[in-house]
């Protein structure tokens, strides 16, 4: 299989989306000459033209909203943000509109759109270009929200968003533009809702997403030098959340760490932890379940307080040993 | 349907006699003088930033002012210790401009305890609240909300205090730009807009996505006095500064600066130019604000070419001292990552 970056991954899936279907168009800012802030969408206004690609002015609650009137009346917009920091500035069309406009009208209406969004911290930008905001969307109902952590994944459920009938908020972290990953030629999609196992394990089971598998993934191949066997569990689709994988990973491994990069107050870990605590799962716990999160406060710039803020490999390590140790 | 160019003239008269201009606007040859020296100092801190950035010295972006000195200098010089100032991303020169320590500023770029944010907050927010000014935004647009809670507090405590807010042709294409206009114009708000359009928000070329230009006919439709001249003669930007300044200090409400200037540089590092011509930065180039104005003063005899060499070194001797204070400054304490998220 050629190996491709998450980039191209995403790239490639508008494009091929694109052109089997000419009701998709990109909605947002600097997506034509310029590619996208992160290159994301580099010519693609080449090839379909200023019909199917949108270049809007700096006007975010406009784009979103713009998505939502065109969604409502049969077209699939794909509205790019150009930092998921942005999303407090089109939660109006997101969650009042968007997500409620399904239900509020009796089922009589659909709103297949797709808003990406990229994520995170990590490259310098700050407390205004850094922030994991996922939670903020998973509380919204009629929302969908995607979070792959690697090209396959990224290709596959960016398809499936767009060919969904809900509003789908796809989530991609920075860091992740130039991670590479192995791509099958041709077409292929991966359901919402259904996690994706990255590395079998026995004695726990980290849950964690986007940017974290990857460095959960270094950690649990650090601890198995000590004899520490970890599976790590990639959600994939936030909201909808797959539960019943999720728990029954951590039946079979009795303890639970969930990691994400977003502040620990009311982050998703606590959602994950209280899913199961409320199943059979329960009862298979051998240690308290854990979360190891970015911290509560505002992305800093410095490079050195800004690693401190978010969880790093040597942390999720440390995690590790703690809980098989039994120090909780 | 928005037009490719700005075409429109402008209300100010082309500075072409320095002399008569100065004494006309009560300016000192002194003062002149100064003017330029800042413009020549922002020069350096942004072509210094570059360097820095080159030798990978820099975690993060920046957003460059080179070709833009004259709005800087020209706003700085109005601004009064005791106004406020409320500023963008593109930001370091309006902060050398108002007076800002160079030093803390270079200091903040590199991340370092001894910047203005103590490292926290880098070159798109660098503040320094204390000495009113606000700081500068990474959301475009949003201290033009911001703008009128200023003007608000100025108004309630009754003091003459003015309400500076800086802004790009980008972000005057956002919801609450309307809104903070509108709100500024019905209380008679003491805030002045500079929009400083510099003919594109990263690769958004301002007639290409702005229904109609200038950005000062908005102002106008809410029924505020709005000005559009050329952002590259800085004592025009000073004259239509210094008027603003006085209406809005005299509680007759809100004015509306528009200045046409160039981002010579790319938006940030990430920018590869593709949506401009060679050609086109090139004319810019010619219309170099600094180069404008030092000819100006050489050509009436207010300062000499012997001068103007001083203060070029004086100047890069200002910017390396600021990164020799910033190299040799301390890292922020990782264990004091979280303070300040509460008072
Ligand atoms: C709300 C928001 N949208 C988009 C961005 C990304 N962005 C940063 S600066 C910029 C261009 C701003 O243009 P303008 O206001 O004209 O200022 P300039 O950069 O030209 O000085 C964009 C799109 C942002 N930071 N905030």
């Amino acid at each position: 299989m050629p190996e491709i970056t998450f980039r191209q991954a995403i790239h490639d899936a508008l494009v091929e989306e694109m052109r089997r279907d000419s009701s998709v168009f990109l909605i947002g800012e600097d997506i034509g000459t310029y590619g996208g802030a992160f290159g994301v969408t580099a010519g693609i206004l080449d090839e379909f033209g200023r019909d199917r690609v949108w270049e809007t002015p700096i006007s975010e609650e406009t784009i979103v909203g713009s998505a939502v009137g065109a969604a409502i009346v049969g077209m699939k917009p794909i509205a790019e943000i150009m930092f998921m920091d942005f999303l407090t500035l089109v939660l109006d069309p997101l969650a009042n509109q968007a997500a409620k406009v399904r239900y509020m009208f009796g089922g009589k209406a659909t709103v297949p759109m797709v808003v990406r969004m990229p994520s995170g911290s990590g490259t310098g930008a700050a407390a205004h270009h850094s922030q994991s905001l996922e939670t903020i969307l998973m509380h919204i109902p009629g929302l969908k929200v995607v979070a792959p952590s690697t090209p396959y994944d990224a290709k596959g459920l960016l398809l499936s968003a767009i060919r969904d009938p809900n509003p789908v908020c796809f989530v991609e972290h920075k860091l992740l533009y130039k991670t590479k990953g192995e791509v099958p030629n041709g077409e292929y999609t991966i359901p919402l809702g259904v996690a994706d196992i990255k590395r079998e394990g026995t004695d726990l089971t980290i849950v964690t997403s986007e940017i974290m598998v990857h460095k959960s993934l270094s950690a649990a191949e650090d601890v198995s030098k000590e004899g520490i066997s970890v599976e790590i569990l990639d959600p994939r689709t936030l909201l909808p959340l797959d539960v019943d994988t999720i728990t029954n990973s951590v039946m079979k491994t009795g303890r639970l760490l969930v990691v994400h990069e977003a502040v620990k107050t009311a982050g998703w870990a606590g959602e994950i932890m209280a899913s199961v605590s409320e199943s059979p799962a329960w009862d298979y716990l051998d240690a308290p379940m854990r979360r190891l999160t970015g911290k509560d406060v505002p992305i800093p710039y410095n490079r050195f307080l800004e690693r401190a803020a978010v969880p790093q490999e040597e942390d999720i390590v440390r995690e590790i040993q703690a809980i098989v140790s039994n120090q909780y | 349907m928005g037009s490719n160019k700005i075409n429109a003239a402008y209300d100010n008269e082309e500075t072409t006699d320095a002399r008569k201009k100065a004494a006309e606007l009560g300016l000192t040859n002194e003062d002149l003088v100064s003017m330029y020296e800042v413009m020549v100092e922002i020069r350096h801190f942004e072509e210094m930033a570059t360097t820095l950035y080159g030798l990978g010295k820099v975690h993060g972006t920046m957003h460059l002012s080179i070709g833009q000195e004259a709005v800087a200098a020209g706003a700085g010089f109005t601004l009064q210790d005791k106004d406020y100032l409320i500023n963008h991303h593109r930001g370091h020169g309006h902060f050398i401009a108002s007076g800002a320590d160079v030093n803390k500023m270079m200091a903040e770029f590199l991340g370092k305890e001894t910047g203005f944010c103590h490292g926290r907050g880098g070159s798109m927010h660098i503040a320094d609240v204390t000495a009113n000014n606000l700081g500068a935004q990474g959301i475009v647009a949003a201290q033009i909300a911001m703008a009128p809670g200023v003007g608000i507090a100025i108004k309630m405590r009754k003091t003459d205090q003015v309400a500076l807010v800086i802004f790009g042709d980008g972000a005057a294409n956002r919801g609450v730009f309307l809104e903070s206009l509108n709100m500024s114009s019905i209380w008679d708000l003491p805030v002045v807009y500079l929009c400083e359009n510099n003919h594109y928000g990263m690769s958004a070329e301002v007639g290409r996505v702005s229904g109609k230009v200038p950005f000062k006919d908005r102002a106008e439709a809410l029924g505020i006095p709005g000005y559009f001249i050329d952002g590259n003669d800085v004592l025009a930007v000073y004259e239509f500064m210094k008027n603003a300044f006085s209406h809005a200090r005299s509680g007759s409400g809100p004015v509306f600066v528009e200045t046409e200037t160039y981002r010579i540089l790319g938006h940030s590092k990430s920018d590869r130019n593709l949506y401009r011509t060679k050609d086109e930065i090139n004319q810019w180039k010619e219309k170099d604000p600094i180069i404008r104005f030092r000819d100006l003063l050489l050509e009436a005899d207010i300062i000499t070419v012997k001068q103007v060499d001083e203060i070029e070194k004086k100047m890069a001797k200002v910017i390396e001292d600021a990164v020799e204070f910033a190299e040799n400054s301390p890292e922020p304490n990782i264990e004091d990552v979280m303070e300040w998220v509460y008072a």
